[in-house]
């Protein structure tokens, strides 16, 4: 539950501060979000790649079908030299969902990190 | 150990976003920031329009006066529908910008010397900077910008323009940005009048900034005055000039003394040493115009046909439009970064323009104290120069400053640290017709205007550089050309070599008065025409200093003396004609001097085949092929060993030059191959150069480019060279010496076609598309049309069919805010 949760809150965060910040506000969302939901590190970096995946690649395949593949081929051959729109929609998510991926990581560990030390401390105030 | 996760993970993160968020230098080339470039909602997928966009809008300005209506046909072509004129220019603007802003910025940024502020490092920008602020673009601009803003109504037109433009840019979210700001990643920046003004001496450049007088002055130096005569005649025999043979000129006003010197110290002089490249416009770049009379029509009517032939690029150099206000209606093909249209017509007439391909780009060699450059020798005394610094921006690197000397014949474009292609560390001052200050805009706005043949004349009498040949044609039946610009009057030759600048003597004494400039109007044989041939023959009293073309111009009066009756079908044939007149009278030549009998089999096959050819340049075609391979050689038999005595570039001499010099005598002085003891004639020299061509022919042959079309391989290139941008390997026949005229990057870049009936009927084409987004279906879906020699039906609409029209299918409306 908590897996879906962060998926999806990642990916509808991701999308709407898109529309007012760079590119790279998706590692900042996904970073808090992996911060503020409880869950393994394996887990936050999964459910946030997935996230990311999914929108960018969901978002670039529906922009790519209402422009009939015209510039996401161009843009595949000036890059990859292959004219494959496919291509260049499966880059996209991928590039998307390891920013997002390692911002959440980062998020849960430090999460971790912080309990832990907080554990400890009332362990010692506790003695 | 959740720590050292911690930090391992952290870094990874903030590594990827600092890598996905710069832009990485790759083998000279820059990559764009990945991350923004491939985001959806801000990266290059937002430039991917839908196929079924929506451009209805309405916008309101402060700048505005009235309400315009803006209808977009199906091509995307605008009707603009203005109740002040001025608001006219100002949406004028806002089209520009909407639909080609980048490559409208793009092209400023070059002319003003200052790709390096956005492309960064790279020796190749740097120099093309540092030349272009040497040539002065940035002050020509800038001088001719207080003429225009001097004269009240192109002062407000442009100032409408550019209204129109920021106020498009004002409106722009980052995510917007055209796609190759993405690519570079950079920012537009506000659109200013002097920005036009550069786009205008861009064009100076392209039309009028080709010279050969360092290869010239080389030429002189190993050659006599003779053998200069017979390899750089100043007219051909067969030439058909703009203004027909016979034609009775005035006397000249202004005739222009020759220095007493000249015979020593200008038609010879001392030696010079190595080389380099110093960029030249495209030297292919020219263009046809005619016009027909009402008695040589089917209609009555007269009809004006206009192709430009200049850099075939995308997008497009041209952007087609309808301009109607209460006090104007204009149609044609207008260029993004200036208001008004370039070639078109209105409800009176039609005009078009072909390049007067004179020259008015001269050197004076400068003799400085020393090489602070501080004082040279003028007229008898020592000069002081002045000194402009020109500071070039490098994206992400120190700034450059080209300090540049201005003596009183001219900026020293060429000095030691800017070397010359002859490197012969001389000092050059440059004096070209572009430095002066000039208002182009106000012979467009007033051509735009026009109703008859003398507002023609007044229109056109403001035009100064690049000079032009200016076709017209009216509805009361005028047909009129005349060359236009301003000129030096020279004497004979002057220029053409590089000058001494010790005095006064060499400078350009006087222009001529443009009542004087080659003209014709109405004549008896019921045409007009150019195609960058020279003006006039020897009758004309001024020297035309240039470097002409003939072969269309032949081919063009050919058809237009056979024609009668005449239909916009035949003009459409007659546009897209491949004929080849050098084909014509250059093969008997060649076939007539090679021994038949020393050829192989294969080498047989070539020549069947040559002769079967029918001289057409069709794309399939193989004996245009052969004919171009085998000239070639020729050219290089024939030349190559008199050239061979400097390592200094030489201008290669005219196929023209060559084909007379052989017809008119076969015994051509320069067949002799000097390096052998023997004395060769033409006939060895024409057989071993066919033998030559036939390995040519093979190695074509193998590598699949044989057929004429691929051979010379036209394409639209993206003004970034990405090929993946640009339309290239074109199914197009064509060659530089047919009306069709096309070869590699260059080729007609609007083809046009009047025929000034009651209500007109104009036929148009441009290779391209109305917008410049590599990402939008209009980006190029005129190209196949223009490659089959197809035309559109032109809609030239009166406000109140427009509504009504099934081709509209889109408006947009602009009003006072």
């Amino acid at each position: 539950m908590k897996f879906l949760i962060a998926t999806i809150l990642t990916a509808l965060l991701s999308f709407a501060m898109a529309l007012f910040f760079p590119w790279w506000i998706i590692a900042l969302v996904a970073f808090i979000v992996a911060a503020v939901i409880p869950q393994k590190p394996l887990l936050a970096f999964l459910a946030a790649s997935i996230a990311i995946f999914l929108l960018w690649g969901a978002q670039s395949y529906l922009i790519d079908q209402k422009n009939d593949h015209i510039l996401a081929t161009k843009v595949a051959d000036l890059l990859f030299h292959k004219k494959s729109y496919i291509l260049i929609i499966i880059v996209t998510a991928i590039v998307g969902a390891t920013v997002s991926g390692f911002a959440a990581l980062t998020g849960s560990l430090l999460r971790g990190a912080i309990v832990h030390t907080g554990r400890n401390k009332e362990g010692k105030e506790l003695q | 150990m959740r720590i050292v996760l911690l930090i391992v993970s952290a870094t990874i993160t903030t590594f990827l976003i600092f890598l996905l968020n710069t832009s990485i230098a790759i083998s000279g080339s820059k990559t764009p920031r990945f991350g923004a470039f491939l985001s959806p909602q801000n990266g290059f997928w937002q430039n991917a329009e839908a196929s079924n966009v929506d451009f209805n809008k309405k916008f309101t300005s402060p700048h505005l006066g009235g309400k315009v209506d803006v209808y977009f046909d199906e091509r995307l072509v605008p009707h603009v529908y203005a109740e002040k004129e001025n608001d006219a220019y100002f949406v004028q603007g806002y089209l520009h910008a909407k639909f080609r802003l980048w490559q409208m910025e793009f092209q400023t940024y070059a002319a003003g010397g200052r790709l390096s502020e956005i492309m960064g490092k790279g020796k190749a920008f740097l120099e093309k900077d540092r030349f272009f602020r040497r040539l002065g673009m940035v002050y020509s601009a800038e001088q001719s910008l207080k003429t225009l803003e001097a004269n009240s109504v192109t002062k407000n037109e442009l100032d409408a323009y550019t209204n129109g433009v920021n106020a498009y840019i004002e409106t722009l979210d980052p995510a917007e940005y055209p796609l190759e700001y993405k690519l570079l990643d950079y920012k537009p920046e506000k659109w200013t009048n002097l920005k036009t003004q550069l786009f205008f001496k861009y064009m100076s450049y392209e039309l009028a900034g080709f010279d050969s007088d360092f290869e010239m002055t080389n030429a002189r130096n190993i050659f006599s005055p003779a053998d200069i005569e017979q390899l750089y005649p100043i007219a051909p025999d067969s030439l058909d000039p703009v203004v027909a043979k016979g034609t009775i000129f005035q006397d000249a006003s202004h005739l222009p003394k020759k220095p007493v010197n000249a015979d020593s110290t200008y038609f010879h002089s001392p030696a010079v040493s190595d080389s380099t490249l110093i960029p030249q416009p495209d030297k292919n770049n020219g263009s046809n115009n005619w016009a027909v009379a009402g008695s040589k029509t089917k209609s009555g009517a007269p009809m004006l046909c206009n192709d430009p032939h200049l850099g075939l690029s995308l997008p497009s150099l041209w952007y087609e439009m309808q301009i109607s206000t209460p006090t104007l209606n204009t149609y044609g093909a207008t260029f993004p970064g200036s208001p008004s249209v370039i070639i078109g017509f209105n409800d009176s007439c039609a005009w078009g323009v072909t390049n007067a391909s004179r020259d008015v780009k001269d050197y004076y060699e400068i003799e400085f104290r020393d090489s602070s450059m501080q004082e040279y020798k003028f007229n008898g005394g020592w000069a002081k120069s002045t000194f402009r610094n020109e500071i070039i921006k490098i994206k992400g690197e120190p700034d450059v400053t080209e300090t540049i000397a201005v003596t009183l014949l001219g900026p020293v474009i060429y000095d030691k640290k800017f070397p010359n292609v002859l490197k012969d560390g001389k000092y050059y001052a440059l004096r070209w017709l572009a430095q002066d200050a000039s208002n182009e805009l106000l012979a467009f706005n007033k051509l735009n205007h026009a109703n008859n043949y003398a507002d023609f004349l007044d229109a056109i009498s403001n035009y100064q550089c690049p000079g032009q040949n200016f076709a017209f044609a009216s509805k009361a039946g005028d047909i009129a050309i005349k060359q236009e610009g301003k000129f030096p009057a020279k004497w004979e030759r002057q220029g053409d070599y590089l000058m001494p600048g010790i005095d006064s003597s060499y400078a350009w004494q006087s222009f001529i008065p443009n009542t004087e400039n080659p003209a014709m109007f109405n004549p008896p044989r019921g045409f007009v025409s150019s195609a960058n041939q020279l003006a006039a023959d020897k009758s004309y009293p001024y020297y035309l200093a240039g470097r002409p073309f003939i072969y269309r111009g032949i081919i063009i009066n050919r058809w237009l003396n056979r024609l009668s009756n005449i239909t916009v079908e035949d003009m459409q044939q007659m546009q897209t004609d491949n004929y080849d007149v050098f084909g014509e009278v250059a093969r008997p030549l060649l076939l007539k001097f090679l021994n038949q009998q020393d050829l192989s089999k294969d080498e047989l096959s070539y020549i069947d085949k040559l002769k079967e050819w029918n001289l057409r340049t069709d794309y399939n075609e193989v004996g245009s092929t052969i004919l171009d391979k085998w000239w070639r050689r020729l050219q290089k038999e024939v030349f190559s060993d008199e050239f061979a005595k400097t390592n200094l570039p030489l201008r290669p001499p005219d196929n023209s030059t060559l084909l007379e010099g052989l017809l008119r005598d076969s015994t051509f002085k320069f067949v002799d191959n000097i390096s052998t003891p023997q004395v060769e004639n033409l006939r060895e020299i024409v057989s071993a150069s066919f033998k030559k061509a036939a390995k040519d022919l093979d190695t074509a042959k193998r590598n699949d480019y044989l057929i004429w079309g691929k051979y010379k391989n036209t394409g639209l290139k993206h003004l970034l060279n990405i090929p993946s941008f640009s339309s290239l390997q074109l199914e197009m026949g064509g060659s530089l010496n047919s009306i069709n005229a096309n070869f590699r990057n260059n080729g007609p870049s609007w083809r046009m076609i009047v025929q000034l009936t009651k209500d007109t009927e104009a036929y148009g084409v441009y290779p391209g598309g109305q917008s410049g987004n590599p990402g939008s279906r209009y980006y190029d879906n005129f190209v196949d049309d223009w490659v089959k020699g197809k035309y559109f039906k032109l809609l030239f609409l009166k406000k109140q069919e427009v509504e009504n029209n099934d081709k509209i299918k889109w408006t947009m409306t602009f009003s006072k805010a």
